[in-house]
């Protein structure tokens, strides 16, 4: 078989955008010996052609006529070019490589069958390159050790792509003899992240069932009783110490979160917190489901993979609801350290902040756009703490019928694998998942991250749908983390099952029947089936060329039996795999008076006088300075990268404004063609208010998504929540009390606002441990993501200000609340009191501002959120490119708020500015009667934004041009 | 008149075509998703149809390059068959990925001794954008296009930069009418980033052929098909507050702007077929 190697460059004339943003990425990490970067990708094609044939191939298929030239063979430096320095990135063997399965595909229209198609991307350097800046742009640039290798140089050659056939080899882990220590090693050596106590448990059953363990049993095990896979900590017993006093949950998710939803029964909640995603109704026909997950363990070592699977997995949540939901929109809030560190501040093992956000960004945008599903929703948010643990939000929303709500698998189905192959990628990433970063992990954990195909997953999703519309199978899930392992598990857990793991397409050889079982490999579903139906089905997905393997039987004996080639390799009741994990007890502490003191003594600094919170004339800056803060600063350059508009449902956008860059507060979407009925979607996120409270954090969480989706007109009888609780490590009671504050705020917050909870999902451990023993962890994190209903769309409205002489109102009280506040981060103090929530008056205001809404009466909504007021006037103002006259004096307020610069930013809860026409002044303040609301400013023609204080003079004067740019320039990328 | 059928073709990675049928089903055509192998099988099946479509999407991952898997399987497979479709008078629709693809298998603007002259690469931005465009129609003959109506659509794409091998083709798809829509800002003016999103040569987003029944553009007019879909429908509605229903018009000269290819395309194909 010969070997064939074709090179493809753009041809002269022709920009080599590659090629120049590699330039630039390298020119951001401070090299500036390179003048310029020519790319080329590169095929390794072996297969049995001529000449002629690889002529025609690179002509035809692997070269565009017009823009490109080809090499066959290996080309040297650019002639005359003795300062060149050669680099090719290669995936390691064993990684998913899409673009040489369509080449194979493609040749094969071209009537020749490839042995194998491999591909990689070629880099010439021009320049005088010592070896430490090549060493630094092979690895923090151009390719990432965890999958890729890169070669410097002409004659190096690329990895084989050939890997050893596997031969059984069963392995018995003896654990009836060891002692605890014994145990606790075993668990360490084999990467299993089980502890003693859940070790000993495993134990016993061996004992009792009178044989040692074999490996895919402890993996089994160790899978399905991860804490990723289990929410053991969420679920755990937990004694609680709360300010002396002790408190008491047998399980802290049941009596807290999941209570509220219990509480209020809604009969809208189809389903919740039982299958792959919460389910509430839609219409007569129609359910939406929506879950949101984290990615954040495979992100950081490899942003662009674990982003894209991150929403290539969430993606299958939906699919994997009920009978399986279409996907209609996604959802992303990203948390990172500072995209602009210098590099020699980054710790070792960890990659720099802005290749993490780029990456993370792209792996979104590409997985998320193939699919063809909108990106709708999303935020960032910026700490250093987040450096080496970056957290990646991924949600999903999808549709469904509202009768195919449950699966019904029964003893006799067949199970069938669909979609992906599997391989070696992502193997352990539940355990791995469920435990601290250390700065080791990048090499000891590369086999956890895994690589995404989006096309796999479309295919897959274009014949499950028809499969469904046939009702041809009668349960589906995904294959996420812990793979099959888990999936089927899972279905069937009431039922039993048997697998043939040798049944299992493979990527490629090699894999031994633990690896097959656990393997987090993407794309895959697992479904049953009737055997009367496997023609049927097996039809639809070979018609579109989708792979589809029965694997095993669900029997009905409750055990889960594995075979490889004939031999039972594990044996496992289900009842223990599911139900044996054993419960925890875990202690907490919280004590607020600590707080209390902190936000007194910084209260006291800050009336001493630092220079930013000595009230003075003017807060021009400081309004400024706030508008280009990370947090609050435009994300438009993310935005745009996401196709928000595919499907055609979108009716409020992430931006939107007089010039389309304004800051959308949720999407909406319409779903059906046939229906003006929407979906709004929204989320709140207040990190830096978790180091001073994590209660009212969590308050404020979802205070701030609910205001996002009664500001685009949603019903605020219909919302349903989701919390993602990222936190450090709970075996510190410390840290778990702030946990179960936030997990006592979502109670209290989802029975005030009417709001049940329907899903959730929590990554603990978000630590890192450096080589000096140091350990990073990351602020409290809970991402309350909200969804609710719009009756008729085009009732919907934005935040940008409409029409000068329009009236703006303020509904909502003004307290003296700066603590963690992005004008108190102004000069790094965390001043004062963090925004609470007036649990009884915020849903009032809410209902009565979505009534006012409703009725037709405001043209513009936006909430107070981070910046407080000045920012919320500055971010209307310029997003409807009009001036905006605003007098504090209109300003309701409580009486501790005298002071200007609280009552600009103070950050408080439950706040919307309202424009309404004139005409509509009474009707307006009739229905606001009873609440704190005010007339604050006027809309106006002029290109200024101006606040006057409590005596009439003007504290912020400025032009919207210049709130505007100083808001787009700090993520102008 | 008949009833006009349109055909929406399916292929890994094709995301557009749902709302794709659903813009050709408002302009009162019976539109049906097919799959591409479906139509490999049985060649005869495109006979039933006036209008075949390739719409947006990322076919085959947009691996190699935008659209090129899928227009090597087009020309191996069915390059006969969609000839004989546009020979035969009827009409074909690209959008984004399926814009792409004509272009790479030859059939727009027009066949070229080394394959291709014309090209569509990346963005120069070497990223993927959505945002919105004004389009300016620049050809007499292309039946999609509502003469002298400047329209509004959203672009999403990272390849739609269009090139040409050499100054002599852009001359001729210039002064030949092969131009079907230009980028241009509001007020109908040629512009640099971002008026014209993607660098592309003359501003051109989308380009017909000789017979001016072939359409392919850049631009998804299938998102734009109803009010509510318009970027600024919040300002509009507010400004002028007649425009409540859903189906109301987007701008002052009738229809939303999207929905009028749709229905130039099955109006002269229940004129003409």
């Amino acid at each position: 078989m010969k070997q064939w190697r074709i090179e493809v460059y753009n041809k002269a004339g022709f920009p080599d955008v590659q090629g120049a943003s590699v330039l630039t990425d390298i020119k951001e990490f401070g090299i500036t010996a390179v003048e310029a970067v020519q790319f080329a990708r590169v095929y390794l094609i072996e297969a049995d052609f001529d000449k002629d044939f690889a002529d025609r191939l690179a002509k035809e298929l692997l070269a565009d006529p017009v823009c490109e030239e080809y090499y066959i063979g290996r080309s040297g430096a650019p002639a005359g070019l003795a300062k060149a320095t050669l680099m090719e990135v290669h995936l390691k063997s064993g990684v998913t490589d899409p673009v040489a399965q369509s080449v194979t595909s493609a040749m094969n229209d071209m009537g020749i069958k490839p042995d194998s198609v491999r591909t990689a991307r070629k880099y010439v350097l021009l320049g005088e390159l010592n070896s430490k800046q090549i060493d630094t742009i092979a690895r923090k640039i151009l390719a990432n050790d965890c999958i890729e290798v890169c070669v410097v140089g002409n004659d190096t050659e690329p990895p084989s792509p050939h890997i050893k056939p596997y031969e059984l080899n069963l392995v018995h882990l003896p654990i009836r003899e060891l002692d605890e220590q014994g145990l606790l090693r075993l668990s360490k050596q084999k990467d299993l992240f089980l502890n003693a106590v859940e070790m000993k448990t495993i134990q016993d059953y061996f004992k009792q069932i009178g044989r040692e363990p074999t490996d895919i049993e402890l993996e089994s095990l160790a899978q399905t009783w991860s804490e990723h896979c289990v929410h053991k900590t969420l679920k755990s017993k937990v004694d609680m110490d709360l300010d002396g006093q002790h408190i008491q949950f047998n399980n802290l998710l049941k009596e807290t979160v999941f209570k509220a939803t219990k509480d209020l029964n809604k009969p809208w909640c189809i389903s919740v917190f039982a299958d792959n995603a919460g389910v509430i109704d839609f219409d007569d026909e129609s359910a939406v489901c929506f879950k949101v997950e984290t990615h954040n363990h495979p992100s950081a070592l490899d942003p662009y993979g674990g982003a894209a699977t991150g929403i290539g997995g969430v993606i299958r949540d939906p699919m994997g609801t009920g009978m399986g939901a279409r996907p209609i929109a996604n959802t992303d809030i990203f948390c990172f350290g500072d995209p602009n560190m210098k590099l020699e501040d980054v710790p070792k093992g960890v990659l720099h902040p802005r290749r993490i956000m780029k990456g993370v960004v792209a792996g979104v945008r590409d997985y998320g756009n193939r699919m063809g599903i909108p990106t709708v929703n999303g935020a960032i948010y910026f700490d250093d703490r987040y450096i080496a643990n970056p957290l990646v939000f991924c949600g999903n929303i999808g549709i469904m019928d509202k009768n195919k709500c449950f699966k019904h698998q029964q003893a006799g189905n067949l199970v069938i694998v669909v979609g992906g192959r599997t391989g070696r990628d992502g193997i352990h990433g539940a355990t791995f998942s469920s435990g601290e970063m250390t700065h080791e992990h990048e090499t000891i954990f590369s086999h956890a991250v895994q690589i995404g195909n989006a096309i796999t997953e479309k295919k897959m999703l274009d014949v499950l749908v028809q499969a469904n519309e046939h009702g041809l199978y009668e349960a589906i899930t995904d294959c996420g983390a812990g793979g099959l392992s888990s999936a089927v598990g899972e279905m069937g857990q009431d039922l039993g099952a048997e697998v043939d793991l040798d049944k299992v397409p493979l990527k490629y050889a090699g894999l031994n029947y633990t690896e097959i079982w656990i393997s987090e490999a993407q794309e895959r579903m697992v479904i049953a089936v009737k055997p009367e139906n496997l023609d049927a089905i097996m039809k639809i997905f070979a018609d579109e060329n989708v792979e589809a393997t029965v694997i095993g039987t669900f029997t009905g004996d409750k055990k889960l039996k594995l075979r490889y080639k004939g031999t039972v390799v594990g044996e496992l009741d289900m009842e223990f795999l599911h139900d044996g994990v054993p419960k925890y007890s875990r202690k907490a502490v919280w004590n607020s008076s600590c707080v209390s003191r902190l936000a007194v003594a910084e209260t006291a600094t800050a009336a001493a006088g630092t220079a930013a919170a000595k009230p003075h004339d003017n807060y021009n800056d400081e309004l400024l300075s706030i508008l280009g803060s990370y947090n609050v600063a435009s994300k438009e350059w993310v935005i745009r990268q996401y196709d928000h508009e595919v499907q055609g449902a979108s009716v409020i956008k992430p931006l939107t404004g007089v010039s389309n860059d304004g800051p959308g507060d949720a999407a909406v979407i319409r779903p059906k063609y046939d229906s003006d009925r929407g979906v709004a979607i929204s989320c709140g996120m207040n990190p830096c208010y978790g180091d001073i409270n994590p209660y009212w954090m969590a308050l404020s969480g979802i205070d701030e998504a609910i205001r996002n989706l009664v500001c685009v007109g949603a019903k605020t009888d219909r919302i349903a929540l989701l919390d993602n609780f990222c936190w450090g490590d709970c075996t510190k009671p410390e840290t778990l009390g702030t946990l179960v504050r936030a997990a006592q705020a979502c109670y209290d917050g989802a029975i005030a606002f009417d709001a049940p909870f329907i899903s959730g999902k929590d990554s603990l451990n978000n630590e890192f441990r450096r080589d000096d023993g140091t350990r990073i962890s990351i602020p409290s994190t809970l991402l309350v993501s909200a969804i609710s209903l719009v009756d008729d769309v085009s009732k919907c409205v934005t935040m940008d200000a409409k029409k000068p002489g329009n009236l703006l109102f303020i509904v909502g009280e003004t307290k003296n609340e700066l603590g963690g506040s992005h004008y108190s981060s102004l000069d790094n103090k965390y001043q004062g009191e963090v925004p609470k929530v007036d649990l009884k008056m915020a849903p009032k205001i809410a209902r009565k501002v979505a009534e006012a809404i409703a009725n037709g009466l405001v043209v513009s909504c936006h909430d107070c959120s981070e910046g407080g007021l000045a920012v919320a006037l500055a971010e209307m103002a310029f997003a409807g490119g009009l001036g905006i006259e605003a007098d504090l004096r209109g300003l309701p307020k409580n009486k501790d708020c005298d002071r200007t610069d609280a009552q600009l930013f103070s950050e408080s809860n439950s706040r919307y500015i309202v424009e309404v026409e004139p005409k509509n002044y009474n009707s307006f303040a009739k229905l606001m009667l009873n609440l704190p609301f005010g007339q604050i400013a006027k809309v106006t023609g002029a290109q200024t934004l101006i606040i006057r204080d409590q005596n009439g003079k003007k504290v912020v004067n400025a032009e919207i041009k210049l709130l505007k740019q100083a808001w787009q320039k700090t993520f102008d990328w | 008149m008949s009833q006009i059928r349109a055909i929406v073709l399916r292929a890994a990675g094709i995301n557009c075509d749902l709302e794709t049928q659903h813009a050709f089903e408002l302009a009162g055509a019976e539109a049906d998703r097919v799959h591409i192998n479906r139509i490999i099988e049985d060649k005869s099946l495109l006979d039933g149809y006036q209008i075949l479509v390739v719409p947006g999407g990322f076919s085959y991952g947009d691996d190699v390059a935008a659209g090129k898997i899928l227009a090597n399987q087009i020309k191996h497979h069915l390059y006969e068959q969609v000839r004989k479709f546009i020979d035969a008078g009827k009409l074909v629709l690209g959008i984004c990925n399926g814009f792409q693809v004509l272009v790479k298998t030859g059939i727009l603007p027009f066949p070229d001794t080394s394959g291709q002259a014309v090209t569509v690469t990346y963005n120069d931005s070497n990223k993927f954008e959505d945002r919105w465009v004004y389009l300016a129609p620049v050809t007499e003959r292309c039946v999609f296009i509502e003469k002298g109506r400047q329209i509004y659509l959203p672009i999403a794409h990272g390849e739609g930069k269009v090139v040409t091998k050499d100054q002599p083709t852009l001359e001729k798809l210039q002064s030949g009418g092969f131009v079907a829509f230009k980028y241009v800002d509001e007020n109908g003016n040629e512009g640099g980033y971002p008026v014209n999103p993607n660098g592309s040569m003359a501003s051109i987003a989308g380009l017909t052929d000789s017979t001016g029944r072939v359409l392919g553009l850049m631009p998804h007019p299938e998102r734009h098909v109803r009010f509510t879909q318009h970027p600024r429908w919040t300002r509009l509605q507010a400004q002028d507050t007649s425009h409540k229903s859903q189906d109301a018009p987007s701008t002052s000269s009738g229809q939303a702007d999207g929905i009028t290819i749709f229905n130039n395309a099955v109006k002269y194909a229940g004129a003409n077929l």
